[in-house]
């Protein structure tokens, strides 16, 4: 049953072309991301703590694949999120890209995406994980390169693939030796073999990468500036893909996978190290932005490092704070994405410093922005309260640490909290003048301001209701991350405590930071100036194509005589290692039964080879080579083969004549000017000659089993039937051989027929 | 049909089929449908002997009657049997593909004729249970597809012909020193008989000599680094469906060659060359990748992406543990298809614009986007992105690498898949995404004077098995795994092959 949502969702990808070309009403497509969240949510309200609904298919079974999917406290959350927000960035998308000629492709994407997004949480197996792991990838590369005629989409679509592709190759490996290790290829089984990973020689090497492919998905320090870069995208996938869903993917797995790999140093210690950095780094670069779009992705940063931070702490208080934080984050930033874009859509500019006093102009999505900045600010009564409540607890109950914590988490607040009045109050409410030349601003269409609307309005909801929240979603979640049930409940208000002092010290600092933004934003150039990791991908693929270039020049320089030097010398090279490593150095003494014509021939074949090396024309070496074949087949007569002979002289003949065509058409040869490399060349024809004789004169000296050919002597006339070996061999017992051989030749004379008629048309077009 | 038929058809039918395309050579309408229709029956052949080969195990055909090892052996395992079904759709592909350009007089009447006689090479040497005979069936495919190269008569394809065919001897040469060296030791020529006489392991040292020297001849047909030139050298030259079939099966013959030898009858040197062998797929795949990164004209990358891939199939026999046997094998198979595709891809956009420099492409996503999907399947496939085959095919070679804690060239496959991703997009973006450089009224027009469906055709169906293996070749690959274990165990084969030894004249 689970694989189906994940195939409804495709289908209606498929469809979704014709719809939006059709007179149907694009956003009916909702209806299918709709309908999985209800049938989802029925199924997730139905699940006890702790509890899980499985399904299995074989699949590519000897690899480990196999469709495993799971329904458990976690996934489901996500796969709730995943189709809940799905549905309204659908209708929301519909409105944005209305008449858009792309927009069928939009969405044909956006809902593979979704699929694929739906697959990851919901998949059992780490194979199938990863499966739509890359999916995710590679619709999010195709959705940000959106708008593909401009080169920079492109750039940072390829940007985002290439960081997200490389930490999911890492991500591979480290699941390949996961799966082994544990023994199995379900996740459910794994975490539960906690002891038998951990005690594992490979543990580190495998933790580290699938650190390495969560933060690169993840965007955390110092992978993260695929994401702001991704903003490229239409405002629905950010909204969408980098916020609320795909960027959390390596933050579920980390979840996903901590009681099978925490406990260590490397765990704890690498992802409250990353989730810090990435918090700082997010609040510190998104101060200075002024476009809506790049605030928002900045903040998402110093999100995930919150919630990278929490994993890497990893008690019972932390991972409730990390689910309630994801909860929250989830409706409040695709709503003031969705914000954003509408805004942008009105106005046609989504920079702060032109945005001012849009209330009146657009009450309701005024609202709208209202309520998720409140709640991402972390205002009583919303979610977001919730959510900073209990980090801020998380950091009070810590024996370790407690103090770094919760400086890192107050400071990391307070930008967020400014942050988030500068992206969803400062637009509508302050008194910037609007600067959106040509433009009457009203109020968008419903499709626009609904989703959003809908979305902040959950954020309100769930704050007040927050312990009907804690039972239904946050305790399964919790209990399923770890395989242990929460043992409290979950609560908006938690009396005058420290928690809440702390809140308020967010608040001030905060606001302060707010009503001084103007001073801020001057700074920009110069914040950004310095160089990141950023820098160091632009390097790297500049140098990638240089060392390619350079590296290809080198070997495949298109002079034919180095590609026969090479080969050669990889010849020689494997002849010598042979002949140094195991030996077999024949016996070289020259004995006095010499006949005199044999030693003739071979001193005529050596002396036209000799003569090849020296000849000044490609002909006079086709010849020299011709005397070479010659001699051999004179050889094999004089060793009573005549018929071995004639079809040597058959070949040689054709050989020579086909070549000859070619040859044709080529420049006359080229004196080698350099003395050095011409005595390289020398060396080489030397040093490999040299070894063709040693092993020819080694093969005289070996025979390990007697040959069949007595056995075919013997036969030849009573079972074949012929009285001349030679003969019987080649029209019975190796009939085959010679039939491919009469192709080979048959082929040829093709050839040459095609090559002749080449120069009969050729003549005729000079003749007409 | 008996065995020995069913074995026997699948060299009788591209044997007819060139025979009947000669003689049809005046009437290009019959010839064509001749051809066609030849590759049809050469299919329907093959698929009968896959069924009866993953039924019985192991075929053996006494060729002339003689027993073996006496006469030429022809064996079908798992392996040749399917190798033989994919260059026998290979085969089809082209057929079809080819009628586009015979119909335009721009390949002369010899094209079907060579054809057959090419994919009549490649099926022997599938087939074969004979080192000798090998030799015989890679001639034939080597002069067929040389012929092939010069069909057109450009000077850039006599030049690049002229490239291919030097090297190719020199392989060849290597190849008959080894062979007859083997035969001088061994008195034998037969596969399987020289796998027996060689498993004392006293007398393999003695072997190396010949090993090496078929070595370096299977790697150069294989394409491995550094033998590897006269790849893109030729294959950008000649008309697409030549360069298509060249692309999907020649090199795969080398490293069919490569499995057959250290599986069999050069199985007992494996152990010694073992590190080389991983070290020389890693070059391989390394120097591939880089070289398509460095080009910017779409058949050339797409010719070096061959040379990096037969690298993952080299370490996958390298590795010689079940799953990177069957790993290589699904690799063979999938590599044909999608690289076949490639280049039928990359000739219909040719066709279309006139060019395959990426400077002067643009556009095609926007106004076809249907030929932007026959693109995508095949290319991101071979990136490796999951769930299409390649991701597979790859997925087993780096289990197999991991759980043979073979560490370094584990993480260069991976590494490499990343940027054979990389010069993927290139393309991609390039031809697809970016802009058509010549403005969008002119982009809208597809520029090919005549119907492009006998070229979209094969395309399309060859797209729809690359998707259909991602997503259900689950079975394709339960069949490399059996096909490995033939591979990991000869003795089948050898007692197929020997099967009638006391029995000599039959």
């Amino acid at each position: 049953m689970l694989l189906w949502p994940v195939l409804l969702l495709a289908a209606a990808g498929l469809i979704s072309p014709y719809v939006a070309r059709s007179r149907i009403p694009v956003w009916l497509l909702a209806a299918a991301p709709a309908g999985v969240f209800a049938w989802l949510l029925s199924s997730y309200l139905r699940l006890g703590v702790g509890e899980t609904t499985a399904e299995s298919l074989g699949w590519f079974d000897p690899l480990g694949a196999s469709l495993d999917f799971v329904l458990d406290g976690f996934g489901g959350l996500l796969a709730l999120l995943i189709s809940g927000v799905g549905t309204l960035i659908v209708i929301y998308a519909s409105g944005y890209l209305a008449g858009h000629r792309d927009l069928g492709r939009l969405l044909l994407l956006l809902f593979f995406f979704m699929a694929s997004m739906l697959g990851l949480v919901l998949a059992d197996n780490v194979i199938l994980l990863f499966v739509f792991w890359e999916l995710t990838s590679i619709t999010s590369y195709l959705l940000v390169g959106f708008n593909h005629e401009d080169k920079a989409a492109r750039a940072k679509a390829l940007q985002a693939l290439l960081v997200t592709g490389a930490g999911g190759l890492a991500m591979l490996a480290g699941f390949i030796l996961l799966g082994t290790t544990a023994e199995s290829w379900r996740l459910s089984e794994i975490v539960q073999a906690g002891d038998l990973v951990r005690s594992s020689p490979v543990y580190g090497a495998l933790t580290a990468c699938i650190i390495i492919g969560a933060a690169a998905k993840s965007a955390q320090v110092p992978l993260h500036f695929w994401l702001p870069n991704a903003m490229a995208a239409p405002t629905p996938v950010s909204a969408f893909l980098h916020s609320a869903t795909m960027v959390k993917a390596g933050v579920f797995l980390l979840a996903k996978l901590s009681p099978a790999l925490d406990g260590t140093l490397l765990w704890h210690g690498s992802l409250s190290v990353l989730g810090s950095a990435t918090l700082i780094t997010g609040a510190v670069l998104g101060i200075v932005q002024t476009d809506l779009k790049r605030i928002l992705a900045y903040t998402t940063l110093s999100v995930l490092g919150i919630l990278t931070l929490l994993i890497g702490i990893g008690t019972e208080l932390a991972i409730k704070s990390m689910v309630v934080f994801l909860l929250g984050h989830a409706l409040y930033k695709a709503a003031l994405f969705m914000v954003a874009g509408t805004v942008d859509h009105e106005t046609g500019t989504r920079d702060v410093r032109r945005l001012g006093g849009l209330r009146r102009a657009m009450p309701v999505t005024a609202v709208a922005a209202l309520l998720a900045a409140f709640s991402k600010a972390g205002f009583p009564p919303f979610f977001g309260f919730v959510g900073k409540e209990y980090v801020y607890k998380t950091g009070t109950a810590l024996d370790q640490a407690g103090t770094a914590f919760i400086v890192v988490a107050v400071v990391g607040n307070m930008f967020l909290l400014a942050l988030a009045l500068k992206a969803g109050l400062h637009p509508f409410w302050s008194k910037t003048p609007l600067d959106a030349p040509g433009r009457t601003v009203h109020e968008a269409p419903w499709s626009l301001w609904g989703p959003p609307l809908a979305l902040a309005l959950c954020g309100l909801a769930f704050g007040l209701a927050a312990g009907l929240v804690g039972e239904a979603l946050v305790g399964k979640a919790v209990a399923a991350i770890r395989l242990e049930p929460m043992t409290s409940s979950l609560s908006l208000w938690h009396g005058l405590s420290l928690p809440l002092v702390l809140s308020v010290v967010t608040m001030a600092g905060g606001l302060l930071i707010y009503a001084n933004r103007r001073l801020i934003w001057p700074h920009r150039g110069r914040i950004e100036a310095v160089p990141g990791p950023s820098s160091v991908y632009e390097t790297m693929v500049g140098n990638l194509a240089e060392v390619a270039k350079r590296k290809t020049r080198i070997l495949q320089s298109g002079a034919l005589t180095r590609y026969v030097a090479i080969v050669i010398a990889a010849a020689t090279f494997l002849l010598g290692w042979k002949f140094l490593r195991f030996g077999g150095w024949p016996d070289l003494t020259i004995g006095p039964d010499i006949e005199i014509l044999p030693a003739v021939l071979c001193v005529l074949a050596a002396g036209a080879a000799l003569g090849a090396t020296i000849a000044t024309s490609r002909l006079g070496v086709l010849v020299a080579l011709g005397i070479v074949g010659i001699a051999i087949a004179l050889l094999f007569l004089h060793y009573s083969a005549p018929d071995l002979a004639i079809t040597q002289i058959l070949v040689e003949a054709l050989t020579v004549m086909l070549l000859m065509l070619v040859v044709y058409k080529l420049p006359p040869v080229r004196r080698e000017p350099r003395p050095g490399v011409a005595a390289a060349k020398w060396a080489l024809a030397a040093g490999f000659g040299g070894g063709m004789t040693l092993i020819v004169l080694q093969a005289l000296e070996l025979q390990v089993a007697p040959s069949i050919s007595e056995q075919l002597a013997t036969w030849s006339y009573p079972a074949a039937h012929g009285r001349n070996v030679v003969n019987v061999i080649l029209v019975d017992f190796r009939a085959l051989d010679t039939f491919g051989e009469m192709i080979v030749l048959t082929i040829a004379a093709l050839g040459v027929l095609s090559l002749l008629a080449r120069r009969k048309r050729k003549r005729e077009d000079a003749g007409s | 049909m008996s065995d020995a038929t069913i074995i026997f058809l699948q060299l009788v039918i591209p044997v007819a089929g060139a025979v009947v395309c000669l003689a049809t050579g005046r009437a290009p309408r019959v010839q064509r449908v001749c051809g066609v229709l030849g590759s049809i029956a050469a299919l329907m052949a093959a698929v009968l002997l896959v069924a009866r080969v993953d039924d019985a195990g192991v075929l053996a055909a006494q060729a002339s009657g003689w027993a073996a090892p006496y006469g030429i052996t022809l064996v079908a395992d798992r392996l040749a049997a399917g190798m033989v079904l994919v260059a026998a759709l290979v085969g089809l592909a082209t057929a079809v593909y080819g009628l586009r350009d015979v119909t335009d007089g721009r390949l002369p009447w010899t094209f079907y004729p060579l054809l057959h006689f090419l994919l009549l090479g490649v099926q022997g040497a599938f087939l074969t249970g004979d080192l000798f005979n090998l030799y015989v069936w890679f001639e034939v495919m080597l002069v067929a597809s040389f012929v092939l190269l010069t069909l057109g008569n450009g000077r850039a394809q006599l030049e690049g012909a002229l490239k291919y065919v030097v090297l190719n001897i020199l392989a060849s040469a290597l190849f008959l020193v080894g062979a007859g060296m083997l035969y001088g030791k061994l008195g034998t020529l037969n596969m399987a008989d020289i796998a027996i006489k060689l498993q004392d392991p006293s007398e393999v040292a003695l072997l190396h000599t010949s090993g090496i020297l078929l070595l370096a001849a299977f790697g150069l047909k294989a394409g491995i680094f550094p033998l590897f030139f006269w790849l893109p050298a030729s294959y950008h030259t000649p008309r697409v469906a030549v360069s298509a079939v060249f692309a999907g099966l020649l090199t795969k013959v080398g490293v069919y060659a490569l499995i057959r030898g250290y599986t069999l009858f050069l199985s007992g040197t494996f152990e010694d060359l073992r590190s080389l062998l991983i070290w020389t797929a890693v070059a391989t795949m390394v120097v591939g990748v880089l070289g398509a990164a460095a080009h910017f004209e779409v058949r050339r990358i797409l010719s070096f992406h061959i040379v990096s891939q037969i690298g993952y199939m080299v370490l996958g026999l390298a590795l010689m543990t079940p799953l990177a046997l069957a790993g290589a094998v699904f690799y063979i198979g999938h590599h044909i298809i999608v690289k076949t595709n490639l280049f039928f891809v990359g000739g219909i956009i040719e066709e279309m614009r006139g060019s395959g420099e990426l400077g002067r492409l643009g556009g095609l996503y926007r106004n076809h986007p249907w030929l932007a999907v026959l693109f995508f399947v095949p290319a991101f496939s071979l990136g490796g992105i999951p769930p299409l085959s390649g991701f597979w095919a790859k997925l087993a070679i780096v289990e197999a690498g991991l759980e043979a804690e073979a560490w370094v060239a584990t993480a260069f496959a991976l590494g490499v898949g990343i940027l054979t991703l990389f010069s993927m997009t290139k393309i991609w973006m390039e031809a697809f995404w970016k802009a058509d450089p010549r403005g969008e009224e002119a982009a809208a027009r597809t520029g090919a004077r005549k119907p492009l469906a006998p070229l979209v055709l094969p395309a399309a169906a060859f797209a729809t098995i690359t998707v259909v293996i991602g997503l259900a070749g689950g079975e394709m690959f339960a069949y490399a795994m059996r096909a490995a274990d033939q591979l990991m165990d000869n003795a089948i084969y050898i007692r197929t092959v020997l099967g009638g030894l006391e029995g000599g004249v039959p």
